[in-house]
């Protein structure tokens, strides 16, 4: 424990990330900088219509272009690559369709690819593309999801019987008792937009199969390399040790790069097929279409409290339309389980009763995007808090503080089923406003009121879930690590080589972990080396998404680091014929524990441990490449939690919210490197803020999509953004000898309701209320009656 | 669509001709002509600004140029920047505000910011917000980048 506590190590320590040093030369390697020799490239004909039959395909005029190396469509891949069904066994009753590569027979979104081209350039691919005729019979499009149930609206996939994929039910305690009792009950009906994680490297991905040895090997933009492997192997019908997947540098992921595509699996299928290596990079227009969208959600929500502000109950009615398929294989169940079960989390009350139904449509597919779930729930959830103070003309801050989840109440369990070992609601919130100076933000914007200016300040506590064990995707069937190994070799020359199933899209992983070897093992961090992302080097694990980085991979480099230490150690007494017990590694010598006098150099060791082991006793065998896995047991999640602040300026003639400035309490356990968290929280926050204010994928009733270019799909700028203040409580879980918890999704997790409340606690004075995001100026302008 | 030109233009101050079709964007050349990949494609519409470079001494989308509209001209990109140190104090002050996650922006994003500097030397962070504007972030939330910008700015009057 000694070697990771702060101020004696790397632990709490805000280092430099050194991997930005390449990034910041231009030296970074993103998965289409890759060519490979022969390579070719795969455009994809994608359906324009929202739901139609394919009659026919004639590829003739694009097969005839010089250039074109295949045309092939999804029958001619049905057989090469197998389909899929995202269903989970745990999501009871829950079912989709089979999926495939390419559409056979007809397309259920628009945007579904339906055939590959295949050129020796990308433009002579799409030229292709262009030249290929679908023969189309459209059909109706099922867009609401509020009428996708109805007997009178066509059923998507005819063998499921009805459009809906998982329905559930969740009651705890006697919600209708306590609306019963209640002095005043709340209803609001909340309506959240579609959007989408927006990576601004496009997906991409590059097959090469080498048609004589049978291997294949894949370069990804991904976040999860030991999944698609396992995928790649049983779809394709290669052994799994057959099948290598590469991720080097990845730009940008969010959720979105850990899911299953048509269009790459069809990549790799095609270079199956051709024998040579195939890439795909998505255009900025197709990923709009094809990558999985978030968070299209309609939640009535009722809330019963008592006149002093207690809370008493809450009923949540959550309908959430996902597309055509489930996605596999996390499906896209998932996001509206999450919400119906975190909104009610950071209150003590008991009494509550929630219902999800979850149902297909024709648009692009839903899946989990960064903190899946998270915003709509504490959006609802404090969204309701604060109309209930309102409305009893209590103080915002008060309501949270006598309803919260307390210090005395830990370890406790949700009314959903959660674990919370320790969370820190109070303190975060006694931090938030310090920092922030809160009283005097509230006392300014009573005085600009009178003088016509507009300012709310908004509030939205909130728990993230991190760090997830077995019961999150394993139990279900899904072949997911729960798990993650870390290898460390010490090197002739005395340094350290580590390898880490986690992976790097940016958060800084690979930083996070030098930091915690470094520190577990004694060594200057320059002299770690982490390698992240290659299925053939890398222990086996699950990789970054669920906020798992540092609390699963950060233990299990820890552990890895202490056995290595103490098998260095070993050598080092049979080199000096002490014991280990009297030596210690600081700063890369071995010293004796007593008096600190240096021993050895680690480069002395390893020059004896490897070229000269004839030296050492005859029963003597150094180990020094060392594996050790983790997987957390002891709890279903590492639950984190804090607390944000939104302050905006409402121009209400315009409709404009402007953004002033954004406060963030949060507590992720023992901190590894304060200056990453920071920015996980900033970036995090400005997703969440997106969601708020400016992203939207709208769609017309016959289910095209009408935003899908970067002028339509307003993504946050600069200018708009405003300075993020980030504060820290730090939590330590007891159940793993690090303490650390995850870090990347709280920011996403409470920004959305914080604005919304800010918004709202502006528009006050006008008794007007906005309910649904995004929050663009033509919404706020009709809840002022002015539209 | 097939007939080629042939272009002559100084590319980070190398002399570079190539035969190109005219329908081919500057960063398309760039990145798979030349095999300068540090120059990145966002959006292919002109909006991200991750294919920033300089032609001319100029800012320019790289997917918004056609590489044969360059022929005469010099273009400089993110290696050759790099390569001469003329953004050494960028580079140091990013990577020390964490001023980059994924990195897929940074190139560009170091572009503007040079150019910001160049243009208003003293800068205020609302200026520098405006001026980076064109360039989208998704990792960062730009904070750590306005800051990165602002304190070269600070130090490089100082200088």
């Amino acid at each position: 424990m000694s070697q990771i506590e702060k101020g004696r190590s790397y632990i709490g320590e805000s280092v430099v990330r050194p991997q930005t040093a390449r990034l910041l030369a231009g030296r970074g390697v993103f998965t289409d900088d890759i060519t490979l020799p022969r390579m070719l490239h795969v455009a994809f004909v994608r359906s324009p219509h929202a739901h139609a039959r394919i009659l026919s395909i004639d590829s003739t005029a694009a097969r005839a272009l010089p250039g074109v190396v295949a045309v092939v469509t999804g029958e001619e891949m049905a057989g090469v690559c197998s389909g899929w069904v995202g269903t989970l066994a745990h999501f009871q009753g829950m079912k989709s369709a089979m999926q495939r590569p390419l559409a056979v027979g007809r397309a259920t979104w628009q945007g579904e690819p339906v055939a590959a081209v295949v050129a020796e350039r990308r433009a002579v691919a799409e030229d292709g593309v262009s030249r290929v005729r679908v023969e189309w019979a459209p059909l109706p499009a099922v867009t609401d999801p509020e009428t996708a149930l109805d007997p009178s609206t066509p059923v998507i996939h005819p063998e499921l019987g009805d459009n809906l994929a998982f329905k559930l039910e969740l009651n705890s305690g006697d919600a209708d008792a306590a609306f019963k009792g209640a002095d005043a009950v709340l209803t609001e009906t909340f309506t959240m937009g579609r959007h989408t994680g927006v990576t601004l490297e496009a997906r991409a991905i590059l097959a090469d199969f080498d048609p004589s040895e049978r291997r294949l090997t894949v370069y990804h933009s991904f976040q999860a390399p030991n999944m698609m492997q396992d995928i790649l192997a049983r779809h394709l019908g290669l052994p799994e040790q057959d099948v290598r997947v590469i991720c080097k540098d990845v730009g940008g992921s969010f959720g979105i790069k850990v899911h299953i595509y048509p269009d790459e699996m069809a990549t790799c299928a095609l270079s199956v097929m051709l024998g040579s290596p195939v890439k795909f990079t998505a255009d900025r227009l197709e990923s709009f279409v094809s990558d999985i969208h978030a968070r299209e959600h309609r939640v009535k929500a009722e809330l019963a409290v008592k006149r002093d502000g207690t809370i008493l109950g809450m009923r949540v009615d959550d309908l959430t339309g996902i597309g055509p398929y489930s996605v596999y294989p996390r499906t896209s169940a998932v996001e509206g389980n999450q919400t119906i079960r975190l909104t009610p989390g950071v209150y003590r009350f008991r009494d509550y009763a929630a219902s999800l139904r979850v149902v297909f449509q024709n648009k692009t597919p839903m899946c989990q995007y960064r903190a899946v779930g998270h915003p709509i729930a504490f959006a609802v959830m404090e969204a309701m808090v604060d109309r209930a103070a309102r409305g009893l003309g209590l103080d915002p801050v008060e309501v949270r503080r006598k309803n919260y989840v307390t210090a005395e109440m830990y370890p406790h369990t949700s009314q959903t089923g959660y674990f919370f070992e320790r969370l820190s609601h109070e303190e975060a919130l006694d931090k938030l406003l310090e920092i922030s100076d809160y009283r005097a933000l509230c006392a300014e914007r009573d005085a600009l009121r009178a003088r016509g200016v507009h300012r709310g300040l908004g509030l939205c506590a909130f728990i993230e879930l991190t760090t997830p064990g077995p019961a999150f995707y394993g139990v279900g069937g899904a072949r997911i690590s729960s798990q993650d190994g870390c290898t460390i070799k010490l090197e002739p020359s005395g340094k350290l080589t580590c390898m880490t199933g986690v992976t790097e899209q940016g958060q800084g992983t690979d930083t996070m972990i030098a930091q915690v070897v470094a520190s577990a093992v004694g060594v200057a961090m320059e002299d770690v080396r982490v390698l992240t992302g290659d299925t053939m080097v890398s222990p086996y694990g699950g990789g970054t998404w669920a906020s798992r980085g540092a609390g699963i991979g950060g233990e299990a480099a820890l552990q890895t680091g202490k056995t290595i230490r103490a098998n260095i150690l070993k050598v080092a007494a049979a080199i000096l014929q002490c014991e280990p017990e009297d030596l210690d590694i600081r700063l890369g010598k071995i010293v004796d524990t007593l008096t600190g006098e240096i021993r050895l150099d680690l480069a002395e060791l390893g020059r004896v441990a490897y070229f000269r082991p004839d030296t050492l006793p005859k029963d003597f065998q150094s180990e020094l490449t060392v594996t050790r896995h983790y997987v957390p047991r002891h709890q279903g999640f590492a639950f984190t939690n804090g607390i944000q602040l939104s302050h905006v300026e409402v121009d209400v003639e315009t409709g404009l919210v402007r953004l002033l400035k954004h406060w963030c309490v949060e507590d992720c356990g023992r901190i590894i490197n304060p200056r990453l968290v920071d920015e996980q929280m900033r970036g995090a926050i400005v997703q969440g803020i997106g969601a708020a204010l400016y992203e939207h994928l709208v769609y017309d009733e016959q289910g095209q999509l009408l935003s899908g270019t970067m002028m339509d799909y307003l993504v946050p700028m600069a200018a708009e953004m405003p300075d993020i203040v980030v504060g820290h409580v730090e939590t330590p879980t007891t159940y793993s000898e690090g303490g650390f918890k995850g870090a990347g999704e709280a920011g996403t997790a409470g920004a959305p309701g914080a604005v919304l409340n800010a918004v709202n606690d502006a528009l006050a004075p006008f008794g007007a209320r906005v309910t649904s995001q995004p929050i663009t100026p033509e919404v706020v302008l009709k809840a002022l009656g002015a539209l | 669509m097939d007939e080629a030109f042939q272009i002559s233009l100084t590319v980070n101050g190398v002399a570079v001709s190539r035969s190109v079709e005219p329908r081919q964007s500057l960063v398309d050349f760039l990145r798979y002509d030349l095999e300068l990949t540090g120059s990145h494609v966002g959006c292919e519409h002109g909006v991200c600004g991750a294919c920033t470079v300089r032609v001319d001494g100029a800012l320019v989308r790289g997917c918004l140029m056609l590489a044969v509209q360059c022929d005469g001209s010099r273009v400089e990109t993110i290696e050759g920047i790099a390569g001469t140190g003329e953004v050494f104090d960028l580079q140091q002050a990013f990577a020390q505000e964490n001023a980059l996650q994924c990195g897929f922006c940074t190139s560009g994003m170091l572009l503007t910011a040079q150019d910001l500097l160049a243009r208003m030397p003293g800068a205020n962070a609302q200026e520098i917000r405006e001026a980076l504007s064109g360039n989208y972030c998704r990792c960062t939330g730009y904070h750590s980048i306005v800051e990165a910008v602002r304190k070269t700015a600070e130090a490089r009057r100082r200088a």
